[in-house]
């Protein structure tokens, strides 16, 4: 049991060894987000971005239904009419591809919403109430972790085919996605109960909820964030997983439905590539950009963390 | 005779750069027991760093060398730059948590004959291991253990025979004891100590126990924000400390048996970011004077072989006994 | 004369392994300690690790619940059978000071904050009088309230942060206060102004302090009481100078042997040339 701490001046000592700034009481750093800020979270961002906007915005201004078949001629090239041409059914490519962005995102935040706030809800509780309760709790989240998620969706899927909303597919992937970040969330919380301060909340009269919501919450909101963001890339990798089988509401544009369809249609023997390419191009650079900002945000509060 | 002149250690930061150890000159003669003294931050582990040759970015050593005063087996002098292949040889190094420098997953006696440039016959060396480690006052299936099923004190044991068996010139020591209790850190030290008189070798012990200082070191180098305030015999040291800041260390430690009334030194060391003249311990000694705080005071010898860093040396002694 | 800290056969026994192959470990073995006294006291646990004495503490902060046994401090039973001290009373009656004090407080809230809830939450008091009691608080330990509002741990020095730590305890009137190896982690030259607090707390606010400690320099030089402890066992318990200077049992004159003082050499110094 070591008393005295490592005394050599490590890097971390130094940002910390200011002398304490008395004159304004109440402040806390200069800027409180700019440390958020490094080139792979903006990076990452700037991508996001680009999509929310293109695929929230642009949709306002589309000529007629994207879905609609038959629209123009068909399998026609790249021409300043039809920037990515047209596809094997008569639709724009790009309109569709831009309707099939907003849509995959719509799903994967909604998703993500619902994921977060029941993993959190759930792993918070149980791994500061404890007891008898964790041990039920833990119970349900190690059998729903154990359960897989894609064989599920395929068998409800072949079950119900085509008769799929859209939304529950949202519904079925919370359903049997919660599990694995409840674990995650429960485990941070166990290890954060020990620590010192969490005694001292008590001490300072402070109850169980305000504990939760006051002392721990903030530690583990780091994980949050980036868990929400993966959050959104695992739930349109699985609709597009879905959809290119054809197990999804394919008459929804989605990333996936339009590779569902392109294969279908066989788009490469037909000589219309960019019917296939185009989706697959946009779902890496949107993976890229989410993947971008989970991980700066990972190192953004990775980089804050002094003694953590 | 180990020589360091004008050592400067710096730490490289996205901030910039800082001074962890600033000028620090000094000779260390041989086969004696130095202790290094002075509160965290004060550069005195990194001072150890750099005299064992564990020099890695961000941490350089931005100027100044040091002479270790022995050749290696060509009997070319060996100076900072290759120091590092000298390890366990004729520099080693007791860490202070044997936990941290121990694998766990291997036994200890594999671990010892595990060193770089060992004799290539394992058995033979195993044999004379088992032999040293039992004048440490080790038991044989000490060597078949794994570090987790001994306790704290055999470990430090079992790293203080690593660290003496070649019977090297020079040991440092980052707070060897201090995971451990008192009672087992008495016959650590005694250990050390008597390892010493056999071997004859030169020490460097890096405490903040004060006592510790006093129990086992013949020499004694206290530092303060970087910068060697004090340096000399720890019997000379401890009697009649010269500079203040030592004074007040060495007085604000209570004794059992002693009804004395004691005080700690308010305020803390300067941060080493910002610019520095004069005295760095000017804002938190009684003595100060503007000349304190203009001029920074030099390393000079104001007792035969008892240095200190300090316009008004020897001051406080002088009015404590006047008093 | 009132009952400031008493056990009586407080045992606390620690099971590892599964069912079948257990340990048995006893981390307190009936521990029986009786302190009463008129005015406010300083209680010494001194002990190695392992010897139990942090468990001890954690018993009597109502952190960890004996194996059997009761602890009864200022007439309230607050482990242990019939323990009568629940929610707000005992928060009022007993507060703790832990030893690390970066880790005292979340990073993410300024310190004062829990000086705050410790005004309002224990001590019941409302907004503008929970000000003042906070600023009171940071007086008696030496510091001001402008200095510490609205900052967070990686602002304040280790001793600073203690001191805190130290307001925040006082703030509900306390009738002890638990001190956990509170100057292990703050530097040799500034443990005293600590130290030197919990005496002038003790004689000018009268809070009675259990001081658990590996250093029995520091506990002779501010304790009444001291209490030595060795693997789970209480080995001695008498008045800080007599045991200090008289110790009675074998574990504790060997400690007080090891320790190295300032004072004696354990070896005579041979003439050292320069």
């Amino acid at each position: 049991m070591s008393d005295i701490r490592d005394t050599a001046v490590s890097p971390a000592d130094l940002a910390a060894a200011e002398p304490a700034p008395k004159a304004t009481p109440g402040r806390r750093e200069r800027a409180s987000w700019l440390w958020l800020l490094n080139a792979r979270l903006v990076l990452g961002l700037i991508i996001i971005a680009i999509f929310l906007l293109g695929s929230f915005v642009l949709p306002l201004f589309a000529p007629h239904d994207p879905a609609q078949q038959a629209t123009y001629m068909k399998n026609l090239k790249i021409s300043p009419a039809h920037w990515l041409g047209t596809n094997g059914l008569g639709q724009d490519t790009l309109w569709y591809l831009i309707f099939a962005v907003r849509n995959s995102l719509i799903l994967g935040i909604f998703v993500g919403i619902g994921i977060s706030a029941i993993s959190t809800a759930i792993g918070l509780s149980a791994g500061f109430i404890g007891g008898a309760y964790e041990r039920i709790v833990m119970l349900i989240v190690d059998s729903f972790i154990t359960i897989p998620l894609l064989p599920i969706l395929i068998i409800l899927g072949a079950l119900i085919r085509g008769n799929n909303n859209f939304f529950t597919i949202g519904l079925i992937i919370v359903i049997f996605g919660w599990a694995w970040n409840a674990r995650t969330i429960r485990s941070m919380v166990l290890s954060l109960r020990e620590r010192e301060f969490i005694n001292m909340a008590r001490f300072s009269g402070a109850g169980t909820l305000a504990i939760l919501v006051r002392e721990i919450f903030p530690y583990v909101s780091a994980y949050l964030v980036v868990g929400f963001i993966n959050t959104i890339l695992f739930a349109i990798n699985t609709e597009a997983t879905l959809a290119v089988i054809g197990l999804s509401k394919v008459d929804v544009p989605t990333l996936g439905s339009i590779i569902f369809w392109a294969l279908n249609y066989n788009a490469l023997f037909t000589g219309n590539t960019t019917w296939l390419v185009a989706p697959i191009v946009a779902t890496i650079l949107l993976f890229l950009g989410l993947f971008l900002t989970s991980t700066g945000f990972n190192a953004a509060f990775a980089s804050r963390r002094g003694v953590a | 005779m180990i020589r360091l002149n004008s050592v400067v250690a710096s730490y490289r930061t996205a901030r910039g750069s800082i001074n962890a150890v600033d000028g620090v000159t000094i000779e260390i003669p041989d086969g004696c027991i130095l202790g290094v003294a002075g509160e965290s931050g004060c550069g005195k582990s990194t001072l150890m760093k750099l005299i064992y040759g564990d020099v890695t970015s961000p941490m350089a050593l931005a100027s100044g060398s040091i002479e270790y005063g022995f050749g290696d087996a060509k009997g070319r002098p060996i100076t900072s730059d290759n120091i590092r292949d000298q390890w366990f040889n004729r520099i080693s190094y007791i860490p202070q948590s044997s936990m941290n420098s121990l694998n766990p997953v291997v036994k200890v006696g594999k671990q010892f004959v595990d060193f770089p440039g060992s004799d290539p016959d394992k058995k033979r060396v195993l044999a004379e291991v088992r032999e040293y480690i039992g004048k440490l006052g080790l038991p044989v299936e000490t060597l078949d253990a794994y570090p987790h099923q001994l306790s704290g004190g055999m470990r430090q044991r079992v790293m203080i025979a690593m660290a003496t068996f070649f019977q090297p010139e020079l040991i440092l020591a980052d707070e060897p004891t201090t995971a451990l209790d008192v009672v087992v850190q008495k016959d650590i030290l005694l250990l050390l100590m008597d390892l010493q008189e056999q071997m004859g070798n030169t020490i460097l012990l890096v405490s903040h126990d004060m006592g510790v200082h006093y129990q086992v070191t013949t020499r004694m180098l206290i530092m303060y924000a970087a910068k060697a305030v004090e340096y000399g015999d720890s019997e000379s040291v401890f009697a009649a400390p010269l500079h203040p800041y030592t004074r007040m260390l060495i007085s604000s430690l209570p004794t059992i048996g002693d009804d004395r009334a004691r005080d700690g030194i308010p305020g803390r060391p300067p941060s080493l970011w910002q610019e520095l003249s004069g005295c760095r311990f000017a804002d938190r000694c009684p003595l100060a004077t503007a000349r304190c705080r203009a001029e920074e005071p030099a390393l000079i010898e104001h007792k035969p072989g008892h240095w200190a860093a300090c316009h008004y040396a020897g001051e406080m002694t002088q009015r404590a006994e006047a008093a | 004369m009132a009952v400031i800290l008493k056990t009586e056969g407080l045992n606390k026994v620690y099971r590892l392994g599964s069912f079948t192959r257990s340990r048995e470990i006893k981390a307190l073995n009936d521990i029986n300690i009786h302190v009463e006294s008129d005015k406010p006291v300083i209680v010494s646990v001194v002990g190695e690790s392992g010897s139990g004495k942090t468990t001890l503490a954690k018993t009597l902060l109502r952190l960890v619940e004996p194996s059997s046994g009761r602890a009864t401090i200022y007439d309230q039973v607050v482990a242990g059978a019939g323990a009568t001290a629940h929610g707000r009373t005992f928060l009022a009656a007993v507060q703790p000071i832990f030893q690390n004090p970066f880790e005292a407080f979340s990073r993410y809230r300024p310190v004062d904050a829990y000086l705050h809830e410790t005004a309002t939450r224990v001590a019941g008091l409302d907004r503008s009088q929970a000000n003042d009691a906070v600023a009171e608080a940071l007086a008696a330990v030496g510091l001001d309230a402008v200095d510490v509002r609205g900052k967070y741990t990686n602002q304040f020095s280790g001793g600073e942060l203690q001191r805190v730590s130290i307001a925040r305890a006082l703030i509900p009137k306390p009738n002890l206060i638990i001190a956990d190896e509170p100057v292990s982690m703050i530097d040799a030259s500034r443990r005293m102004i600590i130290i030197n607090l919990f005496r002038k707390l003790k004689e000018e606010a009268g809070r009675s302090f259990l001081y658990i400690t590996h250093d029995l320099a520091t506990a002779y030089y501010i304790s009444d009481f001291v209490a030595v402890m060795s693997k789970g066992t209480l080995v001695e318990f008498g008045p800080a100078k007599e045991v200090m200077s008289n110790p009675q049992h074998s574990y504790t004159r060997l400690l007080l042997d090891s320790i190295p003082t300032t004072r004696t050499r354990w070896r005579p110094r041979a003439a050292k040339a320069a």
